[in-house]
């Protein structure tokens, strides 16, 4: 007979998750297809105009532009994170879950207050400006805060502890007598990198990438506050037609597109991680 | 209007996670704003009339109106909010129309406070607060008294760049509307298109949109000149003598925010009481002294200290002066045309 015990155990959480995540998700992205009263609330008459107004080039622009905030975030957030987990599964065996420790750290804090913290340190009478002040300089440092960057900043701070967990732990799996093959080949550190440790590792890296970017892609809080609320994601356009606008379908015709990128993106990724561990198999 | 004085996290989603809770059946429910009213002024209810009354939190107007449009106002039976909001609840059907002889302490409010345009005659919403949008400037730092609208969305060379708006639809247009004459109602899709090329061009020189932290920005220097309501730029007064307010020669909206008993109330009696004792001289005047709304409770504004109106002098502005201005209406339909006309705005 067939070992049923995975099936029971993993019954209370997916129990916990159908009731608690799947269906409110479901209750809400069924909002879209109705339409909103004239003062708020649900006038349940079915229509796709929810559906079709996404598509609309106002709101079409915020999902490119949101899109591309969380690209470049998780770029960079991949580039850094990378390296750091580079550096943590090539240091002393003992050291390296201090090293992780400090790296995983900040992520102990709140999200809230991390993000803050950016405002004290950018903020035109911040710390910054104090430390030029300090120096003699008196006169006016570009802006910082409240500008585009400043959102990606903030979102590669708050996410870089993801990447550098999703890559190490295939870095630190690599088995070493591998690169010492390829150097014994003849090939140079850098095509060592590139050609064996970087293919071997790459779901890890791929894993980072695709958490940021959709970490990042619905993320309302860093561009209401370091963005000083010039320029909308995607997030705060969702937040908006939920606690403003009170129009409660759009906000779910959007939810339910940045749903289906997420989504999507997941199981490439997922697919990606897949073929990259089967042909990378080593052992 | 419309916010909880003294933000404890300026972001109202955290405020909505952390209130999900509903309203339990048994007792009187009253829903408002964190800080709005006195700590305690549950508790003294409760033991002056042996209520078992019960106090639940709303970040904002719209999520209150989310929860009552939802459960066809049922768990809830007083509740604050802005009148625009108010004018909803009536035209939805969920406001108690008001039998004035169950709160004797009406007689405490200004006669002004009776002619307010969203409900002449207070028949379904009783103002808890009321005040101005304006101007809230550093003095010692400009280099001219700010006077005009346009002061704040052209401002001169050195300002620019140290200037925030509120970024709420109907304040955030209503700058653009005051400055052009228009109606801070106005939903003429060609004459809102003014404002909001108006108000694009006018945010390349913003530092931000703020509605919730602008008076510390004033404070530390960062902004020289701000958008805001008069009782949100006390909180900067308080902290800096050199804070001024103005109103714009244009004018301002008149702001006010309403107590609201529900039709579905099964606890009407106690609702009036509640609304009474709010009305008493004492427990209306605490927000007027604790959080420096203006108070349309005749009483409790005479029994401010000649320090602190002098303190603050927006707290002097009479119910005539403010009645001159024009109140925020429910838009209906064009709180879409709004929506979309901020969300231009931001993502340009």
């Amino acid at each position: 007979m067939k070992d049923r015990s995975p099936a029971l155990l993993m019954a209370p959480a997916l129990a916990w998750l159908t009731a608690f995540m799947v269906v409110p998700c479901l209750l809400i992205l069924a909002l879209a297809f109705f339409r909103r009263g004239i003062y708020g609330g649900i006038e349940y008459t079915f229509t796709l105009e929810n559906l079709g107004l996404v598509f609309d080039p106002l709101y079409a622009g915020i999902f490119l532009k949101s899109a591309w905030i969380a690209g470049l975030a998780a770029l960079i957030a991949v580039v850094l994170g990378y390296a750091a987990a580079f550096a943590i599964a090539a240091a002393p065996a003992r050291r390296q879950p201090a090293l992780l420790f400090f790296a995983v750290l900040p992520f102990w804090s709140n999200y809230l207050v991390r993000t803050y913290a950016w405002i004290v340190l950018l903020n035109r009478e911040g710390l910054l400006t104090g430390i030029a002040r300090w120096f003699g300089y008196d006169g006016e440092l570009p802006k910082l805060l409240y500008t585009e960057p400043a959102v990606v900043v903030g979102l590669v701070y708050n996410y870089l502890p993801f990447v550098i967990l999703a890559c190490y732990a295939p870095l630190s799996r690599l088995n070493v007598e591998i690169g010492e093959a390829s150097r014994d080949l003849g090939a140079s550190g850098w095509t060592t990198f590139r050609r064996v440790t970087v293919p071997m590792t790459f779901h890890g890296i791929a894993t980072g990438f695709v958490f940021v970017f959709v970490l990042s892609i619905g993320n309302f809080v860093t561009p209401a506050l370091l963005g000083g609320g010039q320029f909308q994601m995607i997030g705060n356009l969702v937040y908006a037609q939920f606690l403003t606008a009170n129009d409660w379908p759009f906000g779910a015709a959007l939810s339910m597109v940045l749903i289906a990128i997420m989504m999507g993106l997941l199981t490439l990724q997922t697919f990606a991680s897949e073929k990259a561990s089967g042909s990378g198999r080593h052992d | 209007m419309g916010m909880k004085p003294f933000s404890t996290t300026g972001l109202s989603a955290l405020a909505l996670l952390a209130s999900v809770g509903v309203a339990g059946a048994e007792g009187l429910v009253v829903s408002n704003w964190d800080g709005y009213m006195a700590g305690d002024a549950i508790d003294t209810f409760n033991a002056e009339t042996g209520n078992e009354a019960e106090l639940v939190l709303h970040a904002t107007n719209e999520e209150i109106m989310g929860k009552l449009i939802a459960s066809k106002g049922k768990g809830y039976d007083v509740v604050f909010v802005s009148s625009p909001f108010a004018e909803v609840l009536n035209n939805l059907g969920l406001a108690e129309t008001l039998d004035h002889s169950k709160l004797p302490n009406i007689a405490n409010l200004y006669p002004e406070a009776n002619q307010l345009s969203h409900d002449p005659g207070n028949t379904f919403s009783i103002p808890y607060a009321w005040g101005t949008t304006g101007l809230c400037y550093r003095s010692d730092l400009l280099a001219e008294e700010p006077d005009s609208w346009m002061d704040l969305l052209q401002p001169a060379e050195g300002v620019s760049g140290k200037t925030t708006m509120l970024a709420t639809d109907r304040w955030l247009l209503g700058a653009g509307f005051l400055a052009k004459g228009y109606s801070v109602n106005e939903v003429d899709p060609e004459k809102v298109a003014e404002v909001r090329d108006l108000l694009i061009d006018a945010k390349g020189t913003l530092l931000a949109y703020d509605d919730t932290t602008f008076y510390s920005k004033l404070v530390s220097g960062e902004a020289e000149l701000v958008h805001a309501w008069d009782g949100w730029c006390n909180y900067g007064i308080a902290e800096n003598a050199d804070i001024k307010y103005v109103i714009p020669e244009e004018g301002s909206d008149l702001w006010v925010d309403t107590m609201v008993i529900l039709k579905g109330s099964e606890n009407k009696d106690a609702a009036y009481d509640f609304v009474n004792f709010i009305l008493d001289a004492k427990n209306h005047g605490w927000a007027a002294e604790n959080i420096l709304y203006k108070v349309p409770n005749k009483p409790a504004m005479e029994g401010l200290s000649a320090e602190m109106i002098e303190t603050f002098p927006n707290m002097a502005m009479t119910p005539a002066e403010m009645l001159e201005f024009e109140q925020l209406r429910d838009v209906g339909e064009g709180q879409r045309l709004y929506a979309r006309t901020v969300s231009e705005i931001k993502a340009n």
